[in-house]
């Protein structure tokens, strides 16, 4: 087997150094009736031929983003990810290293963490971001448990835009210690609806900006109602280059903002691996989830960074610390920062109009078509519109057209009932002819 | 004395004798890298695209109008910035890692290839499903492998890490109890004292009271503490098997039948699957459910701390519980489950946005085709083999915590032998750092003093065990022939000496700041 280095005599010569017989003398203290005589019933050894050609075969069945018009979004988007960023994630030192426990040598890992917290940290306009969680999601359930914690008060109410995957992730996850969660109704517009909602009991308020429907709000007014009311807000980011056109969540107002990093750096990869990213305010940080990255000396006085405020983790607190989390996102976070750097403010900013701009010219060419109804207002880059049919549908026509329209929202809320609502997203990638093709077989597939 | 060629260069090292600092604080290849923020990267871009024909201002207010604060970089800069920081860690590809219980093993290139194939990176969560039909049966392939391999009837693959799949366990446990109608009374959850942190962390996280098993004098779960604890209040326990000392639970099938009788289940912490894949199924071991790190026993490369993988196997009892979303494969091909309320299943909800970590199943099964269920029965004889290796060639001058019996794929030290030499085990661990290789886990598991828990994995070959074991007996030598300097000072040779951890902590500075009175940005 081409990755085992020892040979049948390496094995014989340890064996007899250590004083055993056969390997079977090692696995001595498995109970007899536990041992496996030979190998299960799979498939044995196979070359990297072999290995290839049928994992390509499954791969060559899915029907690629970047093959066909695209316009799915809805937590997942198609941006460029430069050249650059997959060459330096695959280099040794940064694919095959280990979360940097011994900071000495781990110095480049760790720089590039501190770098990155300071990238998200900025990018969200809130002062203190942590090294990342999972995912988005998961992101937002650690929110509003920090929030819990932060607030002592046990009932989050959450906003009707924000992704429902989120949502039930969350709630998953909160209602198993116990806190309450109000998920209020969807709606395109849903988010002032959450302010008459905040009582004496609110630990937090989550709103998703721009929300599922891909609507764009200032939430200023919803973070001076909670906060009046002594509740958080968190601001959840599911696109994370808007951004770099829409006001931060910062500077809304945001107690916490848990959004996803995809979209910087990461390709879609069928939903994961994902990069959480997770920024808050100064005076909350000792209750933050997952690694932090801090600044310090070594001996010489030299500047270096190590992981910090450990205390707060399961490896130091087990059953007291602020989460479970261990591995998170490391090489999803050195793509997102390599991206970043790559982008600069400048590019940034102008990623996010151009992104902005296509999604503009795709509503104003679905505008167009007779039965379609335009939902969202102000939106970034994705918006919702009623279909005179049901969406799901709508979509699996066109797919079976080599088009992939967006994606039906009835596939993350079944039971909300807007079977016709259909979610459609551009980025940078979107094609002016992706447009017209997007938009002439719509017309088609509708009659109209 | 310098031999001269015909144009009077020197062709030989000149003899300097001593080792003047460098003007510039650099160091041969090891370069000196500033932080991004503090180049000249304000308003640069290492991208081109086109100019927008908008400027945003249909958005009105909404758009941001302040400075970002996000330098940018040329494409030269970016690669040298992070080539530059590449060469100060550590990594599998250039020495073993053997840390303990982080199954620090190679990690092939053609998994990298195949997590990179558009058919399954390039696709969206969301897409129809008759557009991703082979991404199903890439997902369903290695949840039969993962079963199989297992012994078990049901997997959940969404978990994001380890972690992550304990929680996965927990709850599908606690909704377990609450189908049956005790979750009211079964509060508790025992845990070993020699457990990962994540096991307590979890247990809380998902609202029980954590219990402490005692461990016995060789290393084991203490049954007859165990089983005084278990009763109608105890919801589970957490055992991980191998366990943290690396060795077998030899007493399991007790552990698991007094489990089982008290009306609880067995969670198997997965982290040392790699010990025994191929040769022993947990579902033959009385396992209710388990996380199998994908990152660990699989190679899915650990990335600097991520991503991972925690897909948990479930039980016959618990696979009605398991989270959305699930394959299922009929006459019409695959399908998602997205909604526990679309099946006849008590699923205790869902875990993540969306389906876990396809770029990691990807790998994971990549890694597991190439081994076959033979070689993967070789890598866990390859795995306990290097790790008894180690311990027998440094038990003479090391204190083996366990020295009766084999361990399994990791060997246990503790600090009893560096008594009266003043040296720590953080001190050994670092003088380690001089002499090339990355130190063992330190100071876990809890229960022995001054642990030092080496896992060298199947994919180090008999020379370079003998190399790490060569440096080993002349540090363990040094230090007890009193060369304490080379310890306390050390590393002395890496690219920083010793950090300040307490000094981070205590004023923690946790990302880069203007200096005061700077025109920069943020």
């Amino acid at each position: 087997m081409r990755y085992l280095p020892l040979t049948p005599d390496d094995r014989t010569a340890m064996l007899a150094a250590i004083g055993a017989k056969s390997i079977d003398d090692l696995f001595v203290d498995v109970p007899e009736a536990a041992r496996l005589d030979g190998p299960v019933d799979l498939p044995r050894v196979a070359g990297e031929l072999e290995v290839d050609r049928a994992l390509s075969a499954m791969a060559a069945k899915n029907a690629t983003a970047g093959a066909v018009p695209f316009f799915c979004g809805a937590g997942a988007y198609k941006h460029h990810v430069p050249a650059t960023v997959d060459h330096v994630i695959q280099r040794s030192e940064f694919l095959t290293s280990y979360t940097p426990y011994q900071p000495e040598i781990a110095q480049g890992t760790l720089q590039y963490l501190y770098e990155f917290q300071t990238q998200v940290a900025n990018l969200t306009g809130m002062p203190v971001a942590n090294a990342s969680l999972y995912d988005g999601s998961t992101a937002m359930a650690e929110g509003v448990l920090m929030a819990t914690r932060v607030t002592r008060r046990n009932k989050a109410v959450i906003s009707g835009g924000v992704h429902p995957h989120y949502v039930k992730a969350t709630e998953t996850v909160v209602h198993a210690v116990g806190v309450e969660t109000l998920a209020l109704p969807a709606a395109v517009d849903a988010e002032a609806a959450v302010i008459d909602q905040i009582g004496p009991d609110t630990a937090c308020v989550v709103v998703q900006t721009p929300n599922v429907f891909g609507t764009a709000t200032d939430v200023t007014k919803i973070a001076e109602a909670a906060h009046a009311a002594g509740a958080l807000l968190i601001v959840v980011v599911t696109e994370a280059v808007s951004m770099g056109l829409l006001k931060s969540p910062g500077e809304m107002g945001a107690d916490i903002v848990a959004a996803e990093g995809q979209s910087i750096g990461n390709a879609l990869n069928f939903g994961g691996p994902y990069v959480g990213l997770f920024a808050t305010r100064d005076k909350l940080i000792r209750q933050m989830p997952g690694r932090l990255t801090g600044e310090t000396v070594d001996a010489d006085g030299e500047r270096g960074f190590v992981l910090t405020l450990s205390t707060r983790e399961q490896h130091i607190r087990r059953d007291k610390a602020t989460s479970n989390i261990c591995t998170n996102s490391g090489l999803c976070t050195l793509a997102f920062t390599i991206h970043m750097s790559l982008l600069g403010e400048t590019g940034l900013r102008k990623l996010a109009l151009l992104n902005h701009e296509k999604a503009v010219a795709t509503r104003d060419a679905l505008a167009a078509i007779p039965g379609v109804e335009i939902l969202t207002d102000r939106f970034f880059n994705e918006f919702a519109v009623r279909l005179p049919r049901n969406a799901a549908e709508v979509v699996d026509a066109l797919a079976g057209h080599h088009i992939l329209a967006g994606v039906p929202y009835s596939r993350l809320a079944p039971d909300a009932g807007m079977d016709d609502v259909l979610l459609i997203a551009a980025t940078e990638t979107t094609l002016d002819a992706d447009i017209q093709i997007l938009a002439k077989s719509l017309s088609k597939v509708l009659g109209a | 004395m310098s031999t001269m060629n015909t144009v009077g260069r020197p062709t030989a090292p000149n003899e300097v004798q001593t080792k003047p600092a460098t003007l510039t604080g650099g160091r041969g290849l090891l370069q000196n890298e500033a932080l991004i923020f503090e180049g000249d990267g304000w308003g640069k871009t290492g991208v081109d695209l086109p100019e927008p024909k908008t400027d945003g201002s249909d958005l009105g207010d909404l758009v941001r109008k302040d400075p970002i604060g996000l330098p940018g970089l040329s494409e030269p800069e970016t690669m040298r910035h992070y080539v530059r920081l590449s060469q100060k860690n550590h990594a599998i590809d250039l020495a073993i890692y053997p840390l303990g219980s982080c199954t620090m093993k190679h990690n092939p290139r053609l998994n990298e290839k195949m997590a990179r194939l558009p058919g399954f990176s390039d696709i969206h969560p969301l897409q129809p499903i008759s557009t991703v039909q082979g991404a199903l049966e890439l997902m369903d392939t290695l949840a039969h492998w993962l079963k199989t391999l297992t012994g078990m009837p049901a997997v959940a693959l969404s978990p994001k890490a380890g972690a992550h799949g304990e929680l996965c366990g927990l709850m599908a446990i606690r909704a377990a109890h609450e189908a049956s109608g005790q979750h009211e009374k079964r509060r508790k959850v025992l845990v070993p004292t020699s457990a990962h942190g994540t096991n307590p962390a979890t247990a809380a996280f998902v609202g029980y009271t954590v219990v402490e098993v005692a461990q016995t004098e060789d290393g084991r779960v203490d049954v007859a503490d165990l089983a005084s604890k278990l009763g109608d209040d105890v919801a589970a326990i957490m055992v991980t098997n191998p366990n943290t000392c690396g060795l077998f639970e030899r007493d399991i099938l007790e552990i698991s039948r007094l489990t089982h009788e008290a009306g609880a289940y067995f969670y198997c912490d997965g982290a040392n699957f790699n010990a025994i894949v191929g040769r022993v199924r947990p579902g033959d071991l009385g396992v209710d459910a388990m996380h199998i790190n994908l990152h660990k026993t699989f190679s899915t490369p650990h990335g600097g701390g991520g991503p991972g993988a925690g897909p948990v196997v479930l039980s016959e009892a618990l696979a009605p519980f398991a989270p959305a979303p699930w394959v299922v494969h009929d006459a019409d091909g695959y399908r998602l489950i997205e909604r526990e309320e679309d099946e006849a299943v008590q699923a205790f909800g869902r875990l993540c946005a969306f389906q876990g970590q396809m770029g990691m199943y990807v790998r994971a099964l990549s890694y597991m085709m190439s081994h076959g269920a033979d070689g993967l029965r070789q890598v866990a004889e390859d795995a306990v083999l290097n790790a008894n290796y180690i311990k027998a060639r440094l038990c003479d001058l090391m204190s083996a915590a366990f020295p009766d019996g084999p361990c399994m794929h990791e060997a246990l030290f503790d600090d009893e032998w560096l008594k009266g030499t003043d040296i720590t085990t953080l001190d050994f661990a670092k003088a380690m750092i001089d002499e090339g290789f990355h130190p063992m886990t330190m100071y876990f598991p809890l229960v022995v003093h001054g642990a030092m828990l080496i896992e060298p994995t199947e994919t180090e070959s008999k020379a370079e065990l003998d190399r790490f074991i060569h440096a080993m007996r002349l540090l363990a030598q040094a230090a007890k022939a009193g060369d304490v300097d080379r310890f306390k000072g050390a590393p002395f040779h890496a690219p920083l000496k010793r950090l300040d951890e307490t000094r981070a902590a205590r004023s923690p500075v946790l990302r880069w700041s203007a200096p005061a009175g700077s025109n920069q940005a943020a």
